[in-house]
């Protein structure tokens, strides 16, 4: 660094602010490069459509995976935070663009899932717990009542909630994906704990179970889930082909959108924001120049 | 190098591409401002949640002649009034008394079902709660400020101006309403 | 510069609200006409940044909090609420969690450009004392923020820092333990925290603000520093605030929300934690515990300290130098363009600065330069993030307590300009290091 960075005017200045934007990508970095001492394996290298600032959900896929959810995840993992009236919001699995003005909660696609699930409520006449079917309004029906249900028929293990679970992990998407469709024969050396399967793209620290050299501890952790993504799991209605990637790229596709369900219209409303910046920015900074034209500083 | 100060002094050439460019800049900000504006406002408009429970479904079918039903639709409540034939012959009887608001009996309720009598339960005075089988007409009376309703809710004594609101609703079944 | 008011009211509502509340001679006075100097740079952009910052935090998050709920059961699923059913919730809130990355942004080099510049020399103390005030209202009020969403790195934020004041238990048994008792309002961090923190993170908002008031009240006493650093001598060092600074703040502000804009709409988790997207749960610690960026170099500090009373001390010594730094930098030239020697001395605190922010960000015990092997487990050894750390962080202390004193006393400054505007004129000036010597037309 010199004191010309430092400058006096002009487009030092403008190199002072994109040393500013550095250094706080730098201390982003510095963040982001953060790691506990667990070496799990980099997710596999796995394309979206919604990645990107230009992404966006492919509706197909989204509804292919909400059958992987609702078939195989559901099961044992809840999704607390969305409500069948989600699933027919703008841009979701069976949002109708032909209708936009029906709301989400009046969708016959939300209504027709919704009733296929029973949910409790309360009778208001007896008091007694009951059981009524879902409405769009309804939250997505829980499989457990509780955590210590849950824990009770896992194994003492709790599946987490997956309303945000593609937000709540490193790596996202790819990382849902890769788990899925990565378990392994644990390496010989390997003491695989009871109710527990070795996968080498989930966080842990395996050097208590592991016999081997003491600088050759395999990757990974153990998970509580067995496989459940192979081929032929899921039957999908639109003739995609039921191999396991397919259902492993089409659910990390729906919980990725079911965790940020605005993110396609974030971005695009971020394009307008940003190319109106650049005219309004333009035009200030001409108008500046013609302000201090005549000024020497 | 002569210093001058004076801004108007200094801008010399062409005043109105000096004058366009300021114009256009303050312009562009003031569109920038106002579209910044309508998220902070809309925010305050009813969330998704809400609006989704905008309509409910009710059974209506354990309400007995003479009783109400009080359901809670949009945070206010609902009387669903199983008229008893009394109460109807009464009503149609005033249809053509002096009244505030006039509306017959029939445009109080859905053809062929006379004896369910729904609307909004909040004064059209200033917003209380009518009491249910209260007041000379049999209907309603507010504690507030002394409306009285009869059973069809249009507005007979006191302050209020209007008959009690009639929500939007529609039988999906014989004894099963949809409100909303 | 707080010179005669130049300010003519115009209209009759103008003259009669002039005699008894002379509030647009205020403004008038403080905005349009106050005579600033001609040769500030970009870094003094800074100041307008963060206003417009202030203004956007307070802004959306009264917004935020008509939505949010303050309550440990709740809280997460309001957050979540806002993202996903509040109309334009998400940019609600994802620009008042990003307008918190870059208010510590803006503000470090603000605090930077005055660190260069000498901006807290006499006559303005005062100023950068507020300037400090209000730094650390900032830190606290972006840690309570933090605590608010409820998630596991907001929840472990908390307990980790609040267990900072139980090392008072080193010096007064019990002490310690009484004042983090009295902070939570229970056992642990709890519900009771969580209502305390919402109170006071939607209170000292509008305490910053106050001590703005203050901050620029101190600032139009003895007028901007500036470049050069020599004292405004004439009118033709200076030019009225508008539209001259208006425009080129303006200008600086657009440019600067471009990248607040790229992070809320395109990468608005980018400088969060996945971790707090799980809701907080006392029973299980996440793996690494890291507090947001802005906080990292004063971390690497707490844990440069084996010991914890002194790791905290250090801590919050570090923040203590800014306070004393008016009486510690003895140099009598103000701006480090005339000090080529203290320059390079505050490249390496700048320097040592982003390392230990970097430190703060590692495991302690990672290893930097590794040298060796562990003999039982195989890990690498040597100079681990721990001892950097400890470098860093003496270096921190030693520019503030030793080199800036020191220096003032024996080094050599370049020559100083008379007035702003000598340098301006192009006699001799390629001679000079310091020489505002570009052109108009090179100017932007």
């Amino acid at each position: 660094m010199s004191s010309s960075i430092l400058g006096r005017s002009g487009f030092h200045g403008l190199r002072a602010l994109a040393v500013a934007a550095l250094a706080l990508g730098v201390a982003a970095l510095g963040t982001g490069v953060a790691q506990a001492k667990t070496n799990a394996k980099e997710p596999q290298e796995v394309s979206f459509s919604f990645e990107g600032p230009f992404g966006r959900f492919d509706q197909a896929e989204l509804q292919r995976g909400f059958k992987v959810y609702a078939e195989v995840c559901s099961a044992c993992h809840s999704m607390n935070l969305l409500s069948y009236r989600d699933l027919a919001q703008p841009g979701g699995p069976f949002w109708d663009p032909k209708h936009p003005n029906i709301s989400p909660a009046e969708s016959p696609y939300a209504k027709a899932i919704a009733a296929q699930y029973k949910v409790p409520d309360i009778d208001p006449d007896t008091g007694d717990v009951i059981q009524r079917p879902a409405t769009a309004a309804d939250r997505f029906k829980a499989p457990f009542a509780n955590e210590a249900a849950a824990r009770a028929a896992n194994g003492g293990a709790l599946p987490p909630d997956l309303s945000v679970i593609a937000r709540a992990r490193e790596g996202g998407p790819a990382y849902i994906y890769s788990l899925l469709l990565g378990y392994e024969e644990a390496p010989a050396g390997m003491t695989v704990p009871d109710g527990k399967y070795y996968n080498p793209y989930m966080a842990g620290d395996m050097s208590s179970y592991w016999k081997g050299a003491k600088d050759k501890v395999p990757e990974g952790g153990f998970i509580a889930m067995a496989r459940q993504l192979v081929d032929d799991r899921v039957q999908f209605d639109d003739k995609t082909p039921s191999t396991a990637a397919n259902e492993a790229h089409a659910v990390a596709t729906f919980l990725a959108w079911a965790a940020d369900p605005h993110q396609v219209e974030r971005k695009q409303t971020g394009i307008a924001v940003m190319l109106f910046l650049l005219v309004f920015t333009l035009l200030t900074y001409l108008s500046y120049r013609q302000i201090w034209r005549n000024v020497s500083h | 190098m002569a210093e001058t100060v004076n801004a108007h002094e200094t801008h010399g050439d062409d005043p109105s591409r000096r004058d366009f460019i300021h114009i256009a800049a303050m312009a562009t900000g003031a569109v920038g401002v106002a579209a910044v504006a309508w998220p902070f406002i809309d925010q305050m408009n009813p969330s998704a949640d809400t609006l989704a429970l905008a309509s409910i479904e009710q059974d209506i079918g354990k309400v007995a002649p003479g009783q109400q039903l009080v359901v809670k639709w949009r945070g206010k409540p609902v009387f669903v009034r199983h008229r008893t034939p009394a109460e109807i012959a009464a009503s149609v009887k005033d249809d053509h008394a002096d009244m505030r608001d006039p509306a017959t009996d029939a445009s109080r309720t859905k053809p062929g079902k006379q004896e369910w009598l729904i609307v909004i339960g909040v004064c059209t005075h200033l917003g209380c709660v009518p009491n249910f089988g209260t007041g000379d007409y049999g209907g309603w009376f507010c504690p507030c400020h002394g409306s009285v309703y009869d059973t069809a809710g249009r507005i007979r004594k006191g302050p209020a101006p209007r008959n009690l609101e009639l929500p939007s609703y529609e039988f999906t079944g014989p004894t099963k309403v949809k409100i909303g | 510069m707080s010179g005669h008011s130049k300010y003519e009211p115009k209209t009759g509502f103008e003259r009669w609200l002039d005699v008894r509340l002379p509030i647009v001679r205020m403004a008038y006075d403080t905005a349009i006409d106050f005579p600033t100097p001609k040769n500030l740079n970009y870094w003094w952009t800074f100041g307008g940044i963060l206003a417009v910052c202030l203004v956007i935090q307070i802004v959306t998050g009264v917004v935020l909090a008509m939505h949010y709920v303050a309550n440990a059961g709740l809280a997460f699923n309001s957050v979540e609420h806002i993202m996903r059913d509040v109309n334009h919730g998400w940019m609600i809130r994802y620009i008042h969690a990003n307008g918190a990355s870059m208010f510590f942004l803006a503000v470090y080099v603000h605090i930077a450009r005055g660190l260069y510049y000498g901006s807290y020399k006499a006559p303005r103390e005062i100023l950068w004392l507020l300037g400090c005030v209000i730094y650390l209202l900032m830190m606290a009020t972006a840690f309570m923020g933090y605590v608010l969403p409820w998630g596991q790195m907001s929840y472990y934020g908390a307990v980790v820092i609040t267990n900072l004041f139980s090392a008072f238990d080193n010096v007064i048994p019990g002490v310690g333990t009484a004042i983090t008792t009295w902070l939570w309002g229970g056992f642990a961090v709890d519900n009771a925290t969580l209502n305390r923190f919402f109170s006071l993170h939607y209170l000292l908002p509008f305490m910053i603000a106050g001590v703005v008031g203050l901050h620029i009240w101190a600032l139009h006493v003895p007028g901007n520093n500036n470049p050069v650093g020599v004292d405004v001598k004439s009118k033709e060092d200076t030019v009225p605030f508008h539209p001259y600074y208006t425009v080129k703040d303006g200008f600086a502000i657009l440019v600067f929300l471009l990248l607040f804009s790229w992070f809320v709409f395109f990468a608005p988790e980018a400088l969060g934690h996945a971790d707090n997207q799980v809701m907080a749960n006392p029973l299980a610690t996440p793996s690494h515990i890291v507090p947001e960026w802005y906080f990292l170099p004063f971390y690497a500090i707490l844990r440069a300290v084996p010991d914890k009373l002194f790791g905290v001390l250090g801590m919050f010594g570090a923040i203590a130098m800014l306070f004393a730094l008016p009486w510690l930098d003895t140099s009598k030239v103000r701006s480090m363009r005339y000090r080529p020697t203290a320059r390079w001395f505050f490249f390496l605190f700048i320097a040592a600065t982003l390392g230990l922010g970097w430190c703060g960000g590692k495991l302690p015990d990672d290893v930097v330069i590794p040298i060796g092997r562990d003999a039982v487990t195989g890990d690498p050894t040597g100079f681990t993030v721990v001892m950097l750390s400890r470098v860093l962080a003496v270096y921190y202390f030693a520019y503030f307590i030793a080199v800036l004193p020191l220096l003032g006393l024996f080094e050599k400054t370049l020559p100083v300009p008379d007035t702003i505007s000598t340098p301006v004129l192009p006699k001799g000036g390629a001679a000079m290091l310091s020489g505002a010597t570009a052109s108009p037309e090179k100017k932007g």
